[in-house]
């Protein structure tokens, strides 16, 4: 039976053995750490580094999100790194040569309340003068731009505009980190599965190795890119975050015609809507309120989110829910995330993208890789440093971006 | 859903409830006197512990009334509900008659908007 199966075909990378030592190692091999390694080969040269995953790659929140990418963030600083990230996935399938379905569908966030209405057009607004495309929806646009979606005023929450980002969109997330793994494996970097960091060495306040499940790597320097379990690997080096790790969850129906032309988010019932490449609905819902390390939420949760969603696409009452999962997401209170230097010399992490980090996965790993090849932030992480706490300087997005993610 | 004993009402749906986030997080003795670094650990820190977790909960939809509780955060489950202003259960202060620290005033939302 055996031999009348086809050849396995390429593998994308290799399955090394670690060596004993790198320049640099990146703990967690999500999105992120694959495309800090990424950038680090190709821009700085320093390709004697490796990624270290305790399960498989992508295995986190990396192959769990609902795929959703743009840029139509409130503040400066966070308009300015998110559409930097959209900048670069409008070029990253032609560059790491890996057409993962990159779709700029649009993304509408719509507006219930007459609160609603008045901060998404503000933020339309600030992303105009951003360089963020971007446009106020009345319901009848709204309506045009996706039929399924009901626009009657006798709901409990009426859709009362929305704003649409034409050049936002989705992804094949699992393909995306698999484009960044074949690349990185192709500049030499080490992707090492099945190893998990359980310690760090330090010598003074310097660290000079990682302790993992399979031995001890020395390294020069330590990138975390661990997501929910950022704080974790914080305390086994000895500081602290400010982080708090909540279960999210989402879920797919069957397979469909497509009905769904571009993706719709409601922060105000907090549901989050598209229909993937193959036909599936994909949609997300809020964070569990409580801390948890579990890939599992409470099910009330899908339940208000669903509801919501049967209200705005009747055509959904008929579908079935086929399969719901939950991912840890890394919440900070400035719903912001956290990239740059750490307390520990030579340690620097990037966390905190919460409910929102896969749009910015080539941002993050852009400006992450700087940071840790010259020991100081490029000029777009500068503001979302740790010290922001201690100055006062937030990026409070919370309720400014149109739900975060 | 998780089922949460409340010390006044009994075993009620967890959509009855309220997250409160970490307990035993105590207000300042004396505010005038933190610096920068001491105000971001009590506004911002908070611990984010993979396994038993003391945190507050209140039944918002019942008797309104706060509580602790001790629970897992890998597994979910409850190991101990008692009341605000005594130590955690597993502590070594709780076998004493120290009446632990007051609750404190903030607590952080978890939920994203
Ligand atoms: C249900 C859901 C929906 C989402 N929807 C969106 C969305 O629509 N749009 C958007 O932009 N974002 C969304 N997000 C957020 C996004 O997924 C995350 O912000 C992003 O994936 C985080 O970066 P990452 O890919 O590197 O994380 P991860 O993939 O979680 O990577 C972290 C890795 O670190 C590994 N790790 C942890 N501890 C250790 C250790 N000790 N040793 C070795 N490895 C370790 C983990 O196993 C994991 O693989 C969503 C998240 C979830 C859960
Ligand atoms: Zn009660």
């Amino acid at each position: 039976m055996a031999d009348l199966l086809p050849e396995h075909p390429d593998f994308l990378w290799r399955n090394p053995e670690p060596k004993s030592s790198y320049d640099a190692v990146i703990v967690g091999g999500g999105g992120h750490g694959l495309a800090t390694a990424y950038f680090l080969a190709k821009n700085h040269g320093m390709t004697n580094i490796a990624v270290l995953e305790k399960g498989w790659l992508a295995g986190g929140n990396m192959a769990r999100n609902t795929t959703i990418i743009r840029s139509n963030y409130l503040w400066d600083e966070s308009a300015a790194i998110y559409e930097h990230a959209l900048k670069l996935w409008e070029i990253l399938p032609e560059e790491l040569e890996y057409d993962f379905l990159f779709s700029q569908r649009g993304v509408m966030n719509l507006a219930h309340t007459l609160g609603d209405v008045r901060e998404s057009m503000r933020r339309v607004g600030a992303n105009k003068l951003n360089g963020v495309d971007a446009e106020w929806l009345d319901p009848k646009q709204v309506k045009e731009l996706c039929p399924i979606l009901n626009i009657n005023d006798n709901i409990r929450y009426p859709v009362m505009g929305a704003t649409y980002q034409p050049r936002a969109g989705i992804a094949k997330h699992d393909h995306v980190a698999w484009a960044f793994a074949r690349k990185c494996d192709e500049l030499g970097v080490d992707i090492i599965q099945n190893c998990e960091v359980t310690g760090f060495v330090k010598d003074g306040n310097r660290v000079v190795g990682v302790k993992t499940s399979q031995g001890t790597i020395n390294t020069e320097k330590v990138g975390l890119c661990a997501a929910g379990h950022s704080s974790v690997l914080a305390e086994m080096a000895g500081f602290k975050l400010p982080i708090q790790s909540h279960p999210l969850q989402a879920l797919v129906s069957e397979l469909h015609e497509p009905v769904h032309p571009t993706v719709v988010m409601s922060n105000h019932v907090h549901v989050y809507v598209s229909q993937a490449h193959k036909g599936e609905l994909v949609m997300g819902a809020g964070v569990d309120s409580y801390n948890g390390y579990g890939q599992r939420g409470s099910f009330h949760v899908i339940e208000h989110q669903m509801a919501a969603a049967v209200e705005l696409f009747p055509i959904f009452a008929r579908a079935h829910v086929l399969r719901t999962w939950g991912g840890i997401v890394d919440t900070t209170l400035d719903a912001s995330p956290i990239v740059g230097t750490t307390p520990v010399d030579n340690m620097f992490v990037n966390c905190g993208w919460g409910t929102g980090g896969f749009k910015g996965t080539p941002a993050a790993g852009l400006t992450f890789a700087h940071t840790i090849a010259t020991g100081a932030p490029h000029k777009l992480n500068a503001p979302f440093s740790l010290e922001r706490f201690e100055t006062g300087a937030l990026i409070d997005e919370h309720g400014a971006a149109a739900v975060a993610h | 859903m998780l089922l949460i004993s409340c010390p006044n009402c009994g075993s009620r749906d967890e959509t009855e409830f309220h997250y409160g986030g970490q307990a035993h997080v105590p207000y300042p003795e004396n505010p005038n006197e933190l610096n920068d670094v001491e105000w971001s650990r009590y506004l911002f820190y908070r611990e984010n512990t993979k396994g038993a977790f003391a945190e507050r909960w209140l039944h918002s939809t019942g008797c309104r009334q706060w509580f602790n509780m001790l629970r897992d955060t890998v597994t979910y489950d409850i190991q101990a509900i008692y009341p605000m202003g005594t130590p955690r259960p597993d502590s070594p202060a709780a076998t004493s008659s120290n009446p632990g620290t007051k609750p404190g005033t903030t607590a952080p939302e978890g939920a994203t908007k």
